[in-house]
C-alpha cells in the first residue's frame, strides 16, 4: 500500500473506532458572476476541485432533481446553459428569454421557471423538449422564483413592483399578489408548503407569508450591533427540512442571520465574508455554504454548532450556490 | 401628450396579450383595468428657459428631459397598479419662456391634481409654492439645487428629489479627501450660481479636511461659445490662466453655466485632475451607472426614450415612483394619507442606490447616495467609507438636522 493511502486507511479506521463517520463528499457548485465560471468544491475536503468556464455573467444556478444537470442562468448570453455533471461540460441550452437572473425547477424535474429581469416575464420551459411552454407577465424586474413542494404553485417576486406573485403551475394564471417590502429578491417555501419566505433587500426585512391565506404572517427585521441599518440587505434565504431554522444572507452586513423558524425570532448572526447573497445546504444539512460576492469567497457554516468553519476563495464575484442532492 | 392620449396608450399597453412564439400559453387574461380601479393623477410642470448652447454638443439638454423619466416611472407605477387596482396618469404642462407658471399650476390644480412634479428655477418654484399654500397640493422639485429652498425659504408643500449644492459639494469633497487629494486650486466664474456653488465647496472643504490653496476668478466673457478656430486660442489661454499656483492636487471649478469649465481638463498648467462643475462631477445619476440593479433601469429607460437617462430624468422618476409607491402602501391616492406617508419613517423607495431613499424630516430633501463620475463612467458613490454619522451615513451629505435653518412655512 502506498504511504498516503495507508495514512488515509488509518485515519478512516480511527474515525470508525471513534464512532464518527468520514464526512460525505458532496459537490458544491458556485457561479462566479464576473469570472464567467463555475467553481466546484468538495464538501468533505472543503477544497476547490475544478473551475469550469461557462457563459457570460452566470448568476442563478440549480441542479435538476436527479443531479444530472446543473442549470446556469448566463444572464449576458440571454440563455440558460445545461452543464452535464458527469462530464462537467456544457451540453445544451434552454430558451430562457433575455437576461435570465434566477431559475427554479418543478419537483418533478419536468419544467424550469426562469425570471427574465429585463422583460418583466416569468418563462416556463420544458426541459426535455427545450421549448418554452408559457410566458407570464409579472411585475417590474422579476428575480426570485420559488416552487411549492407540491408543485402546484410557482411564486415570482418583482423588485420594483415589490410583490410576490402566486402563479398556478397548470393554468399559468396569476392567482394572487402579495405586497412585500422594497426590492424583494428571493422566495423560498417551507418544506411543508405552509409558508413562503420572501426577502426584501432595500427594506431590510423578511416577510413570512401564509400560503393558504396569502397574507403576511410576520415581517422579520434585523439589528446587528455596529452595523448601519442600511447595510442590512437580505437576499437569499433557506429553511431546514424540519422547519426549525431559517438562514438569511444579509448582503453588505456581511452576516448570515439564524432564525428560529417556529417563533420567527432572530437567534444569532454569523459573521461571514463581504456581501453575502446566496446559500445552500448539503443534503444532510450538516453544512451550509454561502457566497460572498465582494470578497470572492465562500464561507462554510457548520449547522449543528452554528459556527463558521472556513472561507474558501473561489472565482470573481461568486453569486449562486447549488449542492448535489444525493 | 394629452392626458387622454396617454391614458389610452397605457390602457392599450396593459391590454395587449403576449402573442409571441407559436404555442406558448397566454400568461394572463388580457389585462384591462377593472372598473373598480382608482385613478391617481400626477401633474408635471416644466418652465422652459432660454436655451444656452453648451461648450460640448454632447451636453445639449434633450427636449423631454425629466418628462421621459416621469413617463417611465408612470409605466412602472401602472405595472404595480394592475395588481393593486390603481391607475396613474401623467399630465404635462409646458410653460414657454416668459410664460405664467403660476397660471399653469392653477390650471393643473383646478383639474384635480394634488401631486405636481416641477422643473423650474428656484424663484419660480417659490412663487408656485406660495400660490398653492394651504391647499392639498404637494410639489416635487426635480431641478433647483439652491440651498435657500432647503433652508430659510423651505416650504411645507415642497419635497426635493434634486440634490442641493451642499449635498453635491459634500459628495465630491468626501471622495477627494478619501483619495487624499486635499489641496484644491479653485477656479471660479463670476455668476451668482458659481458663487453659490463655491460657498458650498468652501463649506465642504472645512467639513471634511481639504485646503483651498488659492481661488482664481475667470473673468473673460467669451461671447459666442463656438467659433471655428477657437480651440487654438483656448489651448494657449487655459495653461497660462492656471499657471503659477501654490502646490495643489486638484482643480476644483465653480462654473455652473459652463462658460469655461469644460475647457480646463487636460489644459491646466500642471498635470492635475479637474473636478467640480467640470471633469469629475457629483450627480444623482449617470447614464453608465450599473450598480445595485441600475442596468435594468437604464435598459428600460433607453428602450422607452431612445436616449441616455440623465440626472433630471432620474429625479423625476424618483418623484413619480415615490407617489406610486406611497399610493400602493396606503391603498389610496388621497392627499392626506399620501402626504403623511411620504414623510414618515415607513416610506422608503428602492432607487438603484444600494439603500432606500427617503425624505428628510427637517427640510423635505431626498436623502440619497450621490454618484461621483467622470464623463464616461461613475468613479465612486458617496458617502465614502470612513465618514461617520450618528444615525445614517448618507446624512453626512448636505445639510444635517442640527444645522438646519429650515422652519416650514
Amino acid at each position: 500500500m502506498r504511504a498516503d493511502a495507508l495514512v488515509m486507511a488509518i485515519v478512516a479506521a480511527i474515525g470508525l473506532i471513534a464512532g464518527g463517520e468520514p464526512a460525505r463528499a458532496y459537490s458544491v457548485y458556485v457561479s462566479n458572476e464576473k469570472g464567467n465560471s463555475i467553481t466546484v468544491l468538495d464538501s468533505a475536503t472543503l477544497e476547490v476541485t475544478q473551475t469550469i468556464p461557462v457563459g457570460q455573467r452566470p448568476r442563478g444556478i440549480k441542479l435538476t432533481p436527479d443531479d444530472k444537470y446543473l442549470l446556469i442562468c448566463a444572464s449576458d448570453d440571454d440563455t440558460v446553459q445545461m452543464l452535464d455533471v458527469a462530464s462537467r461540460e456544457i451540453v445544451g441550452e434552454l430558451p430562457s428569454g433575455p437576461d435570465p437572473e434566477l431559475l427554479n425547477i418543478h419537483p418533478s424535474g419536468s419544467t424550469v421557471y426562469v425570471a427574465n429581469e429585463d422583460d418583466n416575464l416569468l418563462t416556463a420551459i420544458d426541459i426535455a423538449d427545450k421549448k418554452v411552454v408559457a410566458e407570464m407577465e409579472v411585475g417590474v424586474e422579476p428575480e426570485g422564483v420559488g416552487v411549492s413542494p407540491d408543485g402546484k404553485t410557482v411564486v415570482v417576486t418583482s423588485e420594483t413592483t415589490n410583490m410576490a406573485h402566486f402563479i398556478d403551475t397548470d393554468s399559468y394564471q396569476i392567482t394572487d399578489n402579495v405586497l412585500v417590502g422594497q426590492r424583494p429578491r428571493f422566495a423560498e417555501f417551507r418544506a411543508d408548503g405552509s409558508q413562503l419566505w420572501v426577502t426584501s433587500e432595500v427594506a431590510g426585512v423578511v416577510s413570512v407569508i401564509d400560503t393558504k391565506a396569502h397574507k403576511v404572517l410576520k415581517v422579520i427585521s434585523f439589528a446587528v450591533p455596529g452595523v448601519q441599518p442600511e447595510q442590512i440587505q437580505p437576499v437569499g434565504v433557506r429553511l431546514t427540512k424540519d422547519g426549525t431554522k431559517a438562514f438569511v444572507a444579509l448582503g453588505p452586513a456581511n452576516r448570515v442571520a439564524v432564525i428560529d423558524a417556529k417563533t420567527l425570532e432572530v437567534e444569532k448572526y454569523l459573521l461571514v465574508g463581504q456581501r453575502v447573497w446566496q446559500l445552500a445546504f448539503t443534503p444532510d444539512e450538516a453544512l451550509l455554504f454561502v457566497t460572498n460576492g465582494n470578497s470572492n469567497d465562500v464561507s462554510v457554516i457548520d449547522v449543528p454548532s452554528l459556527t463558521v468553519v472556513k472561507s474558501i476563495p473561489v472565482g470573481t464575484a461568486p453569486w449562486g450556490v447549488a449542492i448535489s442532492q444525493h | 401628450m394629452q392626458v387622454r392620449q396617454l391614458a389610452l396608450l397605457l390602457l392599450l399597453l396593459a391590454a395587449s396579450p403576449r402573442c409571441l412564439a407559436e404555442t406558448p400559453a397566454q400568461g394572463e387574461a388580457p389585462q384591462q383595468q377593472p372598473a373598480t380601479a382608482t385613478t391617481v393623477p400626477i401633474g408635471y410642470l416644466k418652465q422652459e428657459v432660454k436655451k444656452v448652447i453648451p461648450l460640448s454638443r454632447l451636453k445639449v439638454e434633450p427636449e423631454d428631459i425629466g418628462i421621459a423619466g416621469a413617463e417611465i416611472a408612470l409605466t412602472d407605477n401602472n405595472t404595480t397598479g394592475r395588481f393593486t387596482k390603481q391607475q396613474f396618469t401623467l399630465e404635462v404642462e409646458r410653460v414657454p419662456v416668459g410664460g405664467d407658471a403660476v397660471e399653469a399650476l392653477e390650471k393643473l390644480v383646478q383639474r384635480g391634481h394634488h401631486y405636481i412634479v416641477v422643473d423650474a428655477l428656484a424663484e419660480t418654484l417659490l412663487r408656485l409654492s406660495d400660490a398653492v399654500k394651504g391647499k392639498d397640493v404637494l410639489l416635487f422639485n426635480v431641478r433647483a439645487s439652491d440651498e435657500n429652498l432647503r433652508e430659510k425659504d423651505c416650504r411645507a408643500n415642497v419635497l426635493h428629489t434634486a440634490p442641493d449644492r451642499a449635498m453635491l459639494a459634500d459628495a465630491l469633497a468626501q471622495y477627494l479627501v478619501w483619495k487624499r487629494w486635499q489641496r484644491w486650486l479653485v477656479v471660479k466664474g463670476v455668476f451668482p450660481e458659481d458663487l453659490a456653488y463655491l460657498d458650498m465647496v468652501r463649506r465642504s472643504a472645512k467639513r471634511f479636511g481639504a485646503t483651498i490653496v488659492e481661488e482664481r476668478e475667470y473673468k473673460e466673457t467669451p461671447g459666442a461659445r463656438r467659433s471655428d478656430s477657437g480651440e487654438q486660442q483656448i489651448q494657449q489661454q487655459m495653461p497660462v490662466f492656471t499657471q503659477g499656483a501654490p502646490s495643489y492636487d486638484v482643480v476644483v471649478v465653480a462654473d455652473e453655466r459652463d462658460v469655461f469649465g469644460s475647457y480646463l481638463p487636460y489644459r491646466t498648467w500642471d498635470p492635475r485632475p479637474v473636478a467640480g462643475t467640470a471633469g469629475l462631477q457629483a450627480m444623482s445619476w449617470h447614464p453608465a451607472h450599473e450598480q445595485w440593479g441600475a442596468t435594468q433601469m437604464q435598459n428600460r429607460f433607453q428602450r422607452a426614450a431612445n436616449r441616455f437617462m440623465l440626472p433630471i430624468d432620474y429625479q423625476a422618476w424618483v418623484a413619480v415612483r415615490a407617489i406610486g409607491e406611497t399610493a400602493s402602501r396606503v391603498g389610496s391616492g388621497d392627499f392626506a394619507p399620501v402626504s403623511a406617508f411620504l414623510r414618515s419613517d415607513e416610506f422608503g423607495l428602492a432607487a438603484f442606490k444600494g439603500q432606500k431613499v427617503t425624505f428628510r424630516r427637517w427640510d423635505g430633501q431626498l436623502r440619497q447616495p450621490i454618484i461621483v463620475a467622470g464623463p464616461d463612467l461613475p468613479v465612486s458613490t458617496s458617502p465614502q467609507e470612513g465618514f461617520l454619522h450618528e444615525h445614517a451615513e448618507v446624512d453626512t451629505l448636505g445639510i444635517d438636522e442640527p444645522e438646519s435653518e429650515c422652519k416650514f412655512q
